[in-house]
């Protein structure tokens, strides 16, 4: 089935947001990560299929505009319960990717009764028990992105030989990266505290070779969260949407269909 | 004209094979290969020298700070300006710079500077950068916002230094309760604020905006001559006309009995193989926020290898022939040094002149050849094309404090 996907851009807290939405059913939000997302994902399809599958830009990455304002995922998580509130979509679930997976924490914990249910894969947010979060200051827009891949293949079939574009668009996405999460460097030291009143059944999938947020950080979400399962992805890294779509969406779609 | 005595202060006792092993001298290269009791000796002996350039005639000692490499022993350059400021008598302590974004409280450095100010007997001149990448990271700051803390903690400073306290402050990067330390500089309205810098227009048009000194770090001759374009247009739409006291400019020199010797010894000005701040990784040296948006195509390219240096990377004979190293003897330094002044004429003129492993006698023979010889006949040249510093000039110390500008009220001081 070929899914219709339309680009839509409001404004929200000043700026222009831009969302991709396409599917249809309950309604998802997928938040993406720290670098970003490309237009299209066999894992976006995927959802689509049994889903009504929004997929805003961040704001200041991709196609979104730069609040030059904007501090924390906590700002990123208003703007979007904002956006929902315009889209009149009271009870969505949020699927939340690595760094989107923070703002998705974020957005159920303001909110512990406002959300269907909640799926973070490899989720930042929250101090690693054991190990760091990987500092991506340090190494180079393509060694980053490839360090979250089990398989090297698997990035080169999502990135091909990294156009100058894609690469321009990493730098933005690191700047804005720096802007909202420098220090501590991927993590709220509240966050861990506020996720025990969220109400929404939770899934945490975690990547067995996830090498920039350590499986200790989904054990820990899993333990924080009121109703969570806790699942992991063997032979994989931490953009497992991109690396393992079939596996993920499955995981994914089974939870939100019973939830 | 203000000629200043500079060196990085090398930590030249390493081993600078680990460091091509690892294939980097920056942020990362691990500090177990600092030797501190090669560190306690280097730090007395650069110190002594800086005692050598005041006696040799020089009129300012310029000093500056990194972090996390060997090129530079200074973590700290108040440190050093805080001992010159009580160990020396005449020279101009020039700090070029204290790096702002890196201070997580400007009232502190305010205070800081105004001490070394009084003890030096008002011979501070406190320079302000918005340092290198790299010590963004070393330090932990946030590099997206280098500029916005740049400019934030200057004017924070600027009024502590001008404004009776107490004050408060509410900005977007400082929030200061109550402002009012009691340690105010000597110098009226406030020590001379010089702005060196290497490639960013962004920061050469705000400082001719502020009417400070901007003070071009070895560029290369067409890069000078863009820096002056920009400064003064910037300086005719603030009111007035630049001349050679808004202008510095730093060159490596390196001055022996014989041009054998100097050359040999101005190799080390290549000593760590990379840029001056020797290898490190693209991304630490222009973290993502750092620099300028405009640049940022070409950078991304360059920092995945898929372009080269917008800097380029000169061998050692290129720098020497585009007079971007100058060594040889006294007659034949001051030969290149007057066509270096004829084409830029700065009114400060700042002389890196050693570098890497030279020896400590062949330092010490430098700076009484540099600021005995070399110094004085520069001056004297100087003097006859009206290369005046900014005390020859008495240019105001900010703009604010023009008296030359129609129409615009001149700040109390």
């Amino acid at each position: 089935m070929s899914i219709v996907w339309t680009d839509t851009v409001k404004e929200i807290a000043g700026i222009k947001l831009h969302f991709t939405r396409g599917g249809s059913g309950p309604a998802v939000l997928v938040l993406h990560h720290d670098i970003g997302t490309v237009e299209r994902l066999p894992f976006y399809d995927a959802l689509a299929e049994r889903f009504d599958v929004l997929i805003p830009h961040h704001p200041g990455w991709g196609r979104s505009e730069r609040p030059q304002w904007l501090r924390h995922p906590r700002d990123i998580a208003a703007i979007y319960a904002w956006l929902l509130s315009d889209l009149n979509e009271p009870c969505v679930s949020l699927v939340g990717l690595g760094f989107g997976g923070w703002i998705a924490a974020e957005m159920a914990s303001l909110a512990p009764a406002g959300y269907r249910n909640l799926v973070l894969v490899g989720a930042a947010g929250i101090k690693p028990p054991d190990g760091n979060i990987a500092d991506q200051a340090i190494v180079s827009y393509i060694d980053y992105p490839r360090s979250g891949f089990h398989d090297e293949a698997a990035f080169t079939r999502v990135y091909g030989d990294v156009s100058t574009d894609q690469l321009e668009a990493w730098d933005i996405a690191r700047e804005m990266s720096f802007r909202t999460a420098w220090k501590p460097y991927m993590y709220s030291q509240t966050l861990p505290h506020l996720l025990g009143g969220i109400r929404a059944p939770a899934l945490v999938i975690w990547s067995d070779d996830d090498r920039i947020v350590p499986l200790s950080a989904g054990q820990a979400y899993a333990r924080a969260l009121h109703d969570a399962t806790f699942t992991t992805i063997p032979d994989c890294g931490h953009f497992a949407e991109m690396e393992k779509p079939d596996a993920v969406a499955k995981l994914v779609t089974d939870f939100l269909s019973c939830g | 004209m203000h000629m200043m005595y500079f060196t990085e202060q090398p930590m030249s006792a390493y081993d600078a094979k680990a460091g091509l092993d690892y294939g980097a001298t920056a942020l990362t290269f691990s500090n177990s290969h600092f030797n501190p009791v090669e560190g306690s000796r280097l730090y007395n002996e650069y110190l002594e020298e800086y005692i050598l350039a005041e006696e040799c005639g020089a009129d300012g000692i310029m000093l500056n700070e990194h972090h996390n490499a060997p090129f530079c022993m200074q973590a700290r350059t108040n440190m050093f300006a805080a001992i010159l400021a009580a160990v020396t008598r005449r020279v101009k302590i020039v700090i070029l710079g204290n790096p702002l974004p890196l201070s997580e409280n400007p009232v502190q450095l305010a205070e800081e500077l105004a001490m070394i100010d009084m003890i030096s007997k008002g011979r501070l001149v406190s320079g302000f950068v918005r340092g290198g990448g790299q010590e963004q990271l070393a330090n932990g700051v946030n590099p997206a916002f280098n500029r916005e803390r740049f400019m934030e903690a200057h004017d924070l400073v600027q009024k502590t230094w001008t404004e009776p306290g107490p004050f408060r402050w509410e900005g977007t990067h400082y929030q200061q309760r109550v402002v009012n330390p009691w340690a105010v500089p000597l110098q009226k309205p406030y020590p001379r604020v010089w702005i060196p810098g290497v490639l960013s227009k962004e920061t050469v048009i705000w400082t001719a905006q502020q009417r400070y000194p901007y003070i071009a770090l070895n560029t290369s001759l067409e890069a000078t001559r863009a820096i002056h374009e920009t400064y003064d247009k910037a300086a005719a739409d603030a009111g007035y006309t630049a001349g050679p006291e808004n202008f510095g400019y730093l060159i490596r020199v390196h001055v022996q009995d014989t041009e054998e010797k100097a050359l040999a010894n101005a190799r080390q000005f290549m000593w760590m193989q990379g840029e001056f701040t020797g290898l490190a990784h693209p991304v630490w040296a222009n973290p993502s926020g750092y620099f300028s948006p405009s640049g940022r195509r070409g950078f991304v390219e360059f920092a995945v290898g898929r372009a080269t240096n917008p800097r380029g990377n000169p061998t050692f004979e290129q720098q020497v022939a585009d007079t971007m190293i100058i060594a040889g003897t006294p007659d034949q330094v001051i030969a290149r040094l007057k066509y270096l002044v004829e084409h830029t004429r700065p009114g400060i003129m700042g002389i890196w002149a050693n570098d890497g492993t030279v020896s400590k006698q062949d330092r010490r023979r430098c700076i009484q050849l540099l600021c005995g010889e070399v110094m004085p006949a520069i001056k004297e040249f100087g003097a006859g094309l009206e290369l005046n510093d900014p005390w020859e000039a008495d240019a105001p110390v900010h703009l604010r404090y023009s008296t030359d500008i129609p129409g615009r009220r001149v700040a109390a001081e």
